[in-house]
């Protein structure tokens, strides 16, 4: 890489613009509202995704706790929306009108502290970037400080996933329990069900996600991205040269943690329900299966990964649910075995080539930058 | 929270959580040990650990119902036949696995953990497939039925026991095989430096074969006698992975005898805070200190130390 673009080089931009194509125009006009809902769905798994390629693609740190802050952003919009849901018309038939049923059934008549704050939505947004960024931060530092890495940072995020489901699950009162926070109905007075809603919904997400894809760009081409990369490749280096180690990755994580949550938060605006099923520890590694495959290096190959491996599941699992379980586990471990950097790994280094072959005229323009997915071969496969 | 019990009560509580306790440091044991081999000497990331043992569970499983139907003299002592098969049942199919997928893999460790995660999916789907979704158990022996009465208000038992018992016969043996033996101390020359170890000659290659198959032989071993305290289902393997993996790092990763101690102080923890609490909030409150303590001792209780 010789040129150090800003926030793109041509290609990239290139490959930003057929994904802004296909995301705002191909697939509304293509789909009807039930699917385009369903690619709302996928595309808050793709910020996740979009988290793991900084984090785990760039920072070398793979955390299995992704589901973590998707939850805590999810659960903060969840929050607020059964608020709203809650109003003392709306829950007239409890024993205690104004608080949410689930707390109703649960024996507890008062709504807790921890909820108060949740009845103003400038709250809530602050806390869906803030909360989960606070927990990365508190995590990342514990454990970063400490020169903790690799394979025992994975289990203990995993652990972390693991205790915060049991929590959800047996605090039953405070947080709805294993059906999750169901029935949200209304956003400030406007009804989040009927199908013009969910078109407005999707567009916001859809501006949302470019919003994140735009930070993730100006990281990667920062000088920051730089020194991720250098300190995924070898870290005792960038220490000798100065540079405090445990510091990016703290970013690192936290910017990940925050793209997750904002995923959540979307979730649970899209979809209109929030529950433990999509804290813990499979989908979160569900989630890490969606960056492998669509490539870990490549901010775009991820949010393609998650679209197509989801199509994928949706469609096997309505048809043939025993050949789905086959099909997603075949799949992780030829991507694994076969392409470590994933669709978009098999694009930028056996396709695009043909491609620049056949088109001679086209090398010397786009041979520097080698692919429009970013995964060029200066980047490398990651050392683990 | 104590006023309601009398001394006497109280001590009998303690002594019946701390048996419940040491049944589940058992089976943690039994898990943590095939996967303390495989995570803790080779560096492998296991995810599939659970279907290993779940292999072992229906393998037993498929024993106990072939005596009943065609040896149902010889019923009473199906399970060391059971056992046996488990281990080779499991063992066999770790070596496939080590040759087909974790061999091309040992340089890049984060990536066995995807993989792994990928097999254990398919396994499951393949016992949902053969075995059926539903949860299937095995009919215990007469002579493992009933509890002992130890005083008025405590008893123990027989199964529990019995599960006890086997977890200290193959502790041992796995000991031995690793610090007494020739193979053992190959394998830890491998761990510890797999370049001079190939150097005086160690056949590494079949080193890792067939630490790996041990590990999932163990695995295997431990299935079959979680059937005596439970039944088994496609999906049972993953419920047990997550508290498996902090044991054995808890424990510091590579040591036996880490691995039994760490064990033994969550399985205790947590059986004497379920009485006071709920299940969930004392399994919260457990997993919540392990964190806290890996945080900070990153190395875990016992680490081994080595020139890297």
């Amino acid at each position: 890489m010789t040129d150090n673009p800003r926030f793109a080089n041509r290609s990239e931009l290139l490959g930003i613009l057929l994904l802004a194509v296909l995301l705002v125009v191909v697939l509304p006009l293509g789909l009807d509202v039930f699917r385009l809902n369903l690619v709302a769905k996928y595309l808050t798994y793709a910020f996740v995704a979009l988290g793991l390629v900084i984090c785990w693609g760039y920072g070398g740190i793979l955390s299995l706790g992704q589901g973590v802050f998707f939850g805590l952003g999810g659960y903060c919009m969840a929050m607020f929306l059964k608020l709203e849901a809650s109003s003392p018309e709306n829950t007239k038939i409890q024993s205690t009108p104004g608080i949410p049923d689930f707390m109703d059934w649960n024996q507890i008549t008062q709504l807790p502290l921890f909820w108060q704050p949740f009845h103003s939505l400038t709250f809530t947004v602050a806390a869906v970037i803030l909360v989960p960024a606070f927990f990365a931060f508190i995590i990342g530092a514990a454990m970063f400080k400490r020169r903790v890495g690799g394979t025992y940072f994975a289990i203990i995020t995993q652990a972390v996933a693991a205790i915060l489901t049991i929590l959800i699950v047996g605090q039953q009162g405070y947080t709805g329990g294993i059906n999750g926070m169901t029935d949200l109905r209304t956003l400030k007075g406007w009804d989040i069900r009927p199908d013009h809603a969910k078109i407005v919904l999707y567009f916001f997400e859809v501006a949302c996600l470019f919003g994140c894809i735009f930070i993730a760009q100006s990281i990667r081409h920062s000088k920051l991205g730089r020194i991720l990369v250098a300190m995924r490749e070898k870290e005792d280096r960038v220490r000798f040269s100065g540079y405090s180690v445990a510091n990016f990755k703290i970013f690192a994580f936290c910017i990940a943690a925050i793209f997750s949550a904002i995923g959540g938060a979307m979730f649970a605006l899209n979809v209109g329900f929030m529950s433990p099923s999509f804290v813990g520890i499979v989908p979160s590694i569900e989630m890490v299966i969606y960056t492998a495959v669509g490539g870990r290096l490549s901010i775009l190959g991820a949010i393609y990964g998650t679209l197509l491996v989801n199509f994928a599941k949706t469609s096997l699992s309505e048809s043939f649910p025993e050949l789905w379980l086959f099909g997603l586990g075949g799949l992780f471990i030829a991507v694994v075995l076969a392409f470590p950097n994933g669709l978009a790994g098999i694009w930028g280094d056996y396709i695009q080539p043909q491609l620049n072959r056949l088109i001679p005229s086209r090398k010397s323009a786009s041979g520097a930058a080698a692919g429009w997915n970013g995964n060029s071969v200066a980047d490398g496969a990651p050392a683990e | 929270m104590f006023g309601d019990y009398s001394i006497g009560d109280l001590g009998s509580i303690f002594v019946m959580q701390g048996f419940a306790g040491l049944i589940l440091f058992s089976v943690y044991v039994l898990m943590a040990l095939g996967l303390a081999i495989i995570f803790g000497q080779m560096g492998v990331i296991n995810m599939a650990h659970g279907e290993f043992m779940i292999l072992g569970a229906y393998v037993t499983w498929l024993t106990s119902s072939a005596f009943q139907h065609y040896l149902p003299s010889l019923f009473s002592g199906y399970f060391f036949i059971a056992m046996a098969l488990a281990f080779v049942a499991s063992g066999s199919l770790g070596m496939l696995v080590e040759w087909a997928l974790i061999r091309h893999l040992y340089k890049r460790p984060l990536d066995t953990l995807l993989a792994t995660w990928g097999l254990s999916l398919m396994l499951q789907q393949a016992y949902r497939s053969i075995f059926g979704a539903r949860e299937v158990g095995v009919e215990l022996p007469q002579w493992m039925l009933g509890s002992l009465r130890v005083t008025e208000s405590i008893e123990v038992p027989i199964n529990g026991i019995f599960v006890m018992c086997l977890t200290v016969l193959i502790t041992v043996c796995v000991a031995w095989i690793m610090y007494k033996s020739r193979w053992g101390r190959q394998v830890r020359a491998v761990v510890q430096n797999r370049v001079m170890a190939g150097a005086v000659g160690i056949n590494t290659e079949k080193v890792d074969r067939y630490t790996f198959a041990l590990g999932c032989g163990i695995a295997g071993v431990a299935g079959s006698a979680f059937t005596m305290i439970g039944s088994t289902g496609p999906t049972s393997g993953q419920l047990y992975i997550v508290d498996t993996f902090l044991v054995v790092v808890f424990g510091g990763a590579a040591s036996l005898l880490g691995t039994i101690a760490s064990a033994f102080s969550i399985s205790q923890t947590q059986s004497t805070l379920e009485f006071f609490m709920s299940g969930s909030m004392a399994k919260v409150l457990t997993l919540l200190a392990v964190v806290g303590i890996l945080m900070l001792r990153p190395q875990g209780l016992f680490a081994l130390k080595v020139r890297k």
